[in-house]
């Protein structure tokens, strides 16, 4: 590769990202842990601003731009590929949004897992189809604005991270960006599963523009997320094994997380109560699962 | 050298062994999934050393089969019908990375109506995708051409993906006597697998498919046809060398009998057999017959085709899928449009299973040879009761 | 038609090979330093060095010397988008976002 540009990591330091975009921080630590040794499927997407541009891309690694559903599909093949040559050291990242993963990608990622086939897959789930103008997925939280659900989201998100374990594989965990060591941590252990089957990451991403939310407040919301219950950071071993890994002892009401994001704005106060009670409720369901 | 009963599934998994390929994802469908099974069988008893991803859908069977060759090492899969059509999106992706990909086809026709049976509207939807596509009469075809497709598509020159064409149920399914070649005579016609164009490879970076500018757009495309213009030569040189190893002789197309043939009509597929037969007992009543199988409709022989059928005064083309809104057939299309001027008689038959038999060609000669060419398309074996096949009691 | 040449040997380092079809074999960054409408300024008194902004900044354009000559907290002005992550999150609150001169300093 020609070195047009000097970066510290594996991605150069000015790429197209919107400033205080959550994936930014997050593709850069996750490359740091995986290190070198690692190609990368991305789909189009939000973080097709990492595959590149012509002939100029802003990312080290080898990588391979595949179609909106099938990065699983090509991370399998290419950890294949490798397999058969002796190459099994060769980490297979696949790295897809909500809706990559949780609509149009979720049968090729279900074959993947189903298989066991040893490629490390990380939904970045910015909680909507960003990168075409915001519009609804699958994992659109409920009452969320979008172009498609100008009204609110009338119905739950996909339990993605449920559908995962379902397939029983060595490694599942949520995180975010907001708790970057946490992150860290689990892209290592992620990694060190993908040596026995696949293993998946599902991170939340705040993104600014397409959460109505000030971009320098991206870390402070997804924190917030977690602080009120409504993201949980957990991991999951086998299907079965529950893990709190960041354990929330004074949860913060909904309404302090929601306030942030003008996506929220149509939700009125007589429905917070509502709000919150599905909060609660699904974190109660995952309390019921910890080991 | 020893035959063995094989039929056009058998050689094609054989042909797919012997190339060594060393990742196969595949998914069954009728009738090429006796191919995933026995791929899956050689892969079990040893006799191949891959790695076999049971992919859940063929969109996955390609995209698997893309991402393990990117690697450098050659990924086999085969699929029919629907199967190919769902992997529409990823053919382009093979196409325009420029992955030399060889793809058994057992063509099947596409639905609606459903099918189960031959027909050749799977792979002519493909037509344009940038595929080479070869097309087998027989099993012994199926075996050979996967062989020089490996040889033409793998050619620095080329770097194109290429679809064997077997026809459904008529050859994949019909047992023959096949000349078997061992691996060693295989390997000195077929080397061993070298990426040539870019690849995945932490040794050597790159971003493969990436978002590529309208500035560019055009001159990659352009790549593909020089591309297609080179597999012209290389084609032919491959069946060169294929006749210097195995001592069988194939070209793009293949004339029979037209030298002095008053009428000739142009086949591709199984059905080319049943022409030949045809055109023999023909001659023997007096007419004056040919036939011409294409081998390679892509890329597609228009100059073979034009100097074989300079002198011939009548044409016709029997496409085994039809163009809707279009005047004639795909097939019968571009031979018009190589004939420049000639006039050519499409017709169509052998749609959903039905066989193109001896009756239905001795028909189309029948045509041919009253001189009777006209601008449309003549549905050879169409049923009176077309229009009400189903007739029934309306409700008052 | 152009012709596709068969491909040289690379065992020369100075041999030129050509990919067909759509890659990336340049490694360039983009001036996202024009961007910036605020850029972060640091009360370098209260800051504790403790390299929370340097940790949570998306373009990684932060670094925290604590000792030596060129202490401080130093900003890769060519990159920094001004997103004010780093005053956000900063546990001293001693980033301060102000208003980008209009001229980006490289």
């Amino acid at each position: 590769m020609l070195m047009k540009s000097e970066s510290r990591g594996l991605i150069a330091h000015g790429m197209g990202a919107c400033a205080g975009c959550g994936l930014e921080l997050a593709a850069r630590i996750i490359l740091d842990v995986l290190g070198e040794n690692t190609v990368i499927v991305i789909p189009p997407g939000c973080a097709a601003t990492f595959s590149g541009y012509g002939k100029e891309t802003v990312t080290k690694i080898p990588g391979f731009q595949g179609n909106l559903e099938n990065t699983a599909a090509y991370a399998a093949g290419i950890k294949a590929g490798f397999e058969v040559q002796g190459r099994d050291d060769i980490t297979v990242l696949g790295l897809a949004g909500d809706g990559a993963t949780v609509d149009i990608g979720l049968q090729s990622l279900s074959g993947a897992l189903e298989r066991g086939d040893k490629i490390l897959y990380i939904c970045y789930d910015n909680e909507a189809y960003m990168n075409t103008g915001i519009q609804g997925s699958g994992s659109t939280p409920l009452d969320a604005w979008t172009t498609t659900t100008p009204g609110g989201k009338s119905v739950y998100r996909k339990d993605m991270v449920g559908i995962v374990a379902a397939h029983k594989i060595p490694y599942t965990a949520t995180a975010s960006v907001g708790y970057v060591d946490d992150l860290r941590k689990k892209v290592e252990k992620a990694k060190a599963a993908t040596a026995v089957g696949p293993a998946y990451l599902h991170l939340h991403i705040p993104c600014p523009t397409g959460w109505g939310s000030a971009p320098d407040k991206s870390i402070e919301i997804a924190k917030l997320a977690v602080q009120t219950l409504c993201w949980p950071l957990y991991e999951i071993t086998d299907g079965v094994h529950y893990k709190l890994t960041v354990p929330v002892a004074k949860p913060k009401p909904v309404e302090e997380y929601l306030k942030l994001q003008k996506r929220f704005s149509g939700v009125k106060a007589e429905q917070l109560q509502d709000v919150q009670q599905g909060v609660d409720k699904e974190y109660a369901r995952l309390l019921k699962r910890l080991g | 050298m020893k035959r063995v009963m094989l039929d056009g599934n058998g050689s094609a998994s054989e042909a797919l062994r012997l190339a060594k390929v060393k990742v196969i994802a595949v998914y069954p469908i009728t009738p090429q999934s006796p191919i995933s099974e026995k791929l899956a069988d050689f892969v079990v008893q040893g006799k191949l050393d891959a790695k076999y991803i049971r992919v859940e859908s063929e969109h996955s069977a390609m995209s698997c089969a893309i991402g393990a060759q990117l690697t450098g090492v050659r990924a086999g899969t085969a699929t029919s019908s629907v199967g190919l059509a769902l992997m529409h999106e990823v053919l382009g992706v093979a196409a325009g990375c420029r992955v030399p990909i060889v793809m058994p086809v057992v063509n099947r026709s596409l639905v609606s109506p459903w099918s189960l049976w031959c027909d050749h509207q799977d792979s002519m939807a493909e037509r344009d995708g940038g595929w080479m596509q070869l097309y087998a009469e027989n099993a012994q075809e199926v075996l050979d051409f996967i062989l020089i497709a490996y040889r033409a598509a793998e050619d620095g020159r080329v770097q194109l993906p290429a679809m064997v064409c077997l026809d459904g149920f008529f050859l994949s399914h019909m047992s023959d006597a096949i000349y078997l070649p061992d691996q060693a005579t295989v390997d000195s016609f077929l080397p061993p697998y070298v990426r040539q164009n870019f690849y995945l490879d932490p040794a050597d970076p790159m971003f493969i498919n990436d978002l590529t500018p309208s500035i560019e757009f055009t001159e990659m495309r352009y790549q593909q046809a020089v591309a297609f213009s080179q597999a012209e030569t290389v084609l032919p040189e491959a069946f060169t060398e294929f006749k210097k190893v195995f001592g069988r002789e194939y070209s793009m197309i293949e004339a029979y009998r037209c030298d002095d043939a008053e009428a000739v009509i142009v086949t591709l597929g199984s059905m080319s057999g049943t022409a030949k037969h045809t055109v023999d007992i023909l001659r023997d009543q007096g007419k004056q017959v040919g036939m011409v199988k294409i081998v390679a409709f892509r890329p597609f022989p228009a100059g073979l085709l034009k100097a074989a059928l300079a002198n011939v005064a009548t044409v016709g083309v029997i496409d085994r899928s039809a163009s809707f809104g279009a005047q004639v057939g795909p097939v019968a299309t571009e031979v018009r449009s190589a004939l420049s001027g000639k006039p050519v008689q499409g017709f169509i038959a052998g749609l959903g299973g039905r066989d193109v038999s001896v009756s239905t060609f001795e028909k189309a000669f029948g045509r041919l040879l009253e001189q009777k060419t006209t601008d449309e398309l003549v549905w050879l074996d169409v049923k009176d009761n077309a229009l009400t096949l189903r007739e029934v009691d309306s409700q008052c | 038609m152009q012709k596709q040449q068969n491909r040289p040997s690379t065992d020369c380092a100075k041999t030129k090979k050509v990919y067909y079809g759509p890659v990336a074999t340049e490694f360039a960054a983009t001036n996202t330093g024009i961007w910036r409408i605020v850029r972060p300024d640091v009360r370098l008194e209260n800051c504790i060095f403790c390299g929370t902004c340097c940790k949570h900044c998306p373009t990684d354009v932060v670094t925290v010397e604590k000792d030596g000559a060129n202490r401080g907290v130093h900003f890769d002005w060519a990159y920094c988008k001004g997103c004010g992550i780093c005053a956000n999150v900063c546990p001293k609150q001693c980033i301060e976002m102000l208003p980008e001169e209009g001229v980006c300093k490289l």
